[in-house]
């Protein structure tokens, strides 16, 4: 299996089913001409043209509301919202709109319809921009949200996200688009709402996402050294929330760190871990621990960035604590 | 204009102003939950309006939709069933007042949330001309949803992608209890389609003819040069603005003199028989159709079922696991 970027899996898999499907269409900021701000669109606009590959104006809310016009109209927009941060500013279209419109109107409105974004911190742009608020948009039943780890799920899960009748926040990582992995050549389909273990172990269970999968991982390589056993249960999709294989592993090592790289209140290790004890509970044998960044809006500065992220080392002191 | 297409806008005014007063009175029995916003006195905008569309354009409004509901064909019966919460209601009893629709019907709801309809708006008259449709998207919404963001980005987008949208604003000249001349920078509100360079214009809202001609105008100019149109439509409330509403930023008499001189209802009468089209005995009988067709709405409303527990998660999602 061919290695490529996190950056040409997503690629790959929006040319491939805009070639598959006419109805499937882009839109968003500095998607077209620029070849979209992350360069993941680049070349669209040329091959696709410009009615299928739209630069829109710096209007996220219409953005996404006009997303969703078309979506009730039968198409399939890919909206593209630059960065997380910037889905503020249209959060009434994402979690009060495309959330609710199915289901308020007793199912005669239909949104296939995908929102791509950016999320995460680490690259020195301050608070405003660098903020990881996943779980936020995962509180709105209605919405699906995506939030793959590897190249691989990259693709398979934005291509089904793609051809999904439901409206679905998709959330890449900002310092993951150069992360290399193993894409099969042939049709990538992975279905959405479905975890996945990413590493398999005995001693400790690491639940994470995204980002935090790599962090783990590299955790995981250390804590081998020192003999323990880590085994790695990767959500991919945050709602629905597919707690299957976290149960299934924690009920084999008793023991469990949760990470994230978005802030620890209400975050995802207080759902995850909150959900183990209530359905888990005979098989606790130590306190689960969570590794989330801190609570302080993120810094400008290089050293206090890092300090205020979620760090190999904090999951590596984690894990040392439940085993 | 033929005679039945006069009878026809008579007879859905008068059905919008007996719902209405039904509504009142199943509200003050408890029977309607939630918010409730009535059309009456706006009767003519929506009815001339949409009478005056193709079957191809879209209708989306705000959440004074009883009427847009009843203009667009969803039955009494049906609008009445919603109001109570009803499994034969036409969301099934999940929207109630706020947000009805019939998407068969190309009526798209129903919006409560102040101004956010109008980028959806938008976005289907894209998804139109992506597929070389030629309908036409109507999108109606208050004075006060003029001053949100929302608007600003749509009218915009609207005109630098030349999307055959015919933005409609229903000016009843306060947003909740706050005068237009209180929250707005121009109280001719058709000025800030200018400044989008949308062709514009304004019309007497309680005249449903002028209404109608200027619909059918304003219409056919967005199919023809494929590009938004904004009209503005001078409107009055003449219940408050939705149940429970005190009143205090407006004088009786102000609503007195309205209801007087400015009556969709009596204005539109008074032309038909004026100008021989019908008679006063010939509308006394639509009159009486049309109580009967609210009367047996509402029988059809109570005696229909609860939508029953089962449907809690119904729709949620298209694809479940």
């Amino acid at each position: 299996m061919p290695r490529i970027t996190m950056r040409e899996a997503i690629s790959q898999a929006l040319w491939e089913e805009m070639e598959r499907d006419t109805n499937v269409f882009i839109m968003g900021e500095e998607v077209g001409v620029w070849g979209g701000s992350y360069a993941v669109t680049k070349g669209f606009y040329d091959h696709f043209g410009a009615e299928r590959v739209k630069d829109t104006p710096i209007s996220e809310a219409t953005i996404i509301g006009a997303a969703i016009g078309a979506a009730l109209t039968g198409l399939r927009p890919v909206a593209e919202i630059m960065t997380i941060n910037f889905a503020f500013s249209a959060f009434e279209h994402i979690v009060n709109q495309a959330a609710k419109l199915h289901y308020m109107f007793a199912g005669q409105m239909v949104l296939p319809m995908v929102i791509r974004t950016v999320s995460g911190g680490g690259r020195q742009l301050a608070a405003t921009h660098s903020q990881t608020p996943d779980v936020v948009f995962a509180h709105f039943p209605g919405l699906k949200v995506v939030a793959p780890g590897t190249p691989e799920d990259a693709k398979g899960l934005l291509k089904s996200a793609i051809r999904s009748d439901d409206p679905i926040l998709f959330i890449e990582s900002a310092t993951l688009y150069q992360s290399r992995g193993e894409v099969p050549d042939t049709e990538t389909l992975i279905p959405i709402g479905k975890s996945k273990i990413q590493r398999p172990g005995k001693d400790v269970t690491i639940v994470c996402y995204s980002k935090m999968l790599e962090t783990s991982m590299k955790a995981a390589d250390q804590l081998a050294q020192e003999g323990i056993d880590v085994e790695i249960v990767d959500l991919r999709t945050l709602r629905p929330l597919d707690m299957e294989p976290v149960l299934e592993s924690f009920k084999k090592t008793n023991r469990a760190v949760i990470v994230e790289e978005g802030w620890r209140s209400y975050g995802v290790g207080a759902e995850v871990s909150t959900r183990i004890y209530e359905e888990a509970f005979d098989y606790v044998d130590a306190p689960i621990q969570r590794v989330a960044q801190k609570e302080v809006p993120l810094p400008y500065n290089r050293n206090l960035e890092q300090l205020a992220l979620p760090q190999v080392e904090d999951v590596v002191k984690a894990v040392k604590e439940v085993v | 204009m033929e005679k039945n297409e006069y009878l026809e806008l008579f007879h859905q005014m008068i059905l919008i102003r007996l719902v209405e007063e039904q509504a009142t009175l199943l509200y003050q029995q408890g029977k309607i939950g939630g918010f409730l916003h009535l059309y009456i006195g706006q009767e003519a905008v929506s009815t001339g309006l949409i009478l005056s569309r193709q079957p191809q354009d879209r209708v989306i409004t705000a959440y004074r939709d009883h009427g847009v509901a009843i203009n667009c064909g969803i039955p009494v019966k049906m609008v009445l069933a919603e109001l109570l919460g009803k499994a034969t209601g036409c969301s099934e009893g999940r929207g109630g007042s706020m947000h009805m629709a019939d998407v068969g019907k190309n009526f798209w709801g129903g919006h409560a949330i102040v101004g956010a309809h109008l980028p959806i708006a938008a976005g289907m008259a894209l998804g139109d001309r992506y597929q070389g449709k030629d309908s036409v998207t109507i999108c109606m919404f208050g004075d006060g949803a003029t001053n949100i963001g929302y608007f600003h980005e749509a009218l915009n987008l609207s005109k630098v992608w030349n999307l055959s949208v015919l933005w409609v604003c229903e000016n009843n000249l306060y947003g909740m209890g706050t005068s237009v001349e209180r929250a707005s920078a121009v109280s001719e509100i058709r000025q800030k389609a200018e400044g989008y360079l949308i062709p514009n214009s304004r019309v007497d809202g309680m005249d449903v003819m002028k209404v109608r001609e200027a619909a059918e105008k304003a219409i056919e100019a967005v199919r023809t040069d494929k590009s938004p149109y904004f009209l503005e439509v001078e409107t009055y409330r003449f219940r408050g603005h939705s149940m429970g509403d005190p009143e205090r930023y407006r004088t009786s008499e102000e609503v007195k003199r309205w209801q007087n001189d400015e009556d969709p209802l009596g204005i539109y009468h008074k032309y038909l028989v004026d100008n021989k089209i019908s008679s006063t005995e010939e509308l006394d009988g639509l009159e009486k159709a049309a109580e009967q067709e609210v009367q047996s709405g509402v029988q059809f409303a109570e005696s229909s079922p609860e939508p029953s527990a089962e449907e809690l998660y119904k729709n949620l999602y298209v694809e479940i696991e």
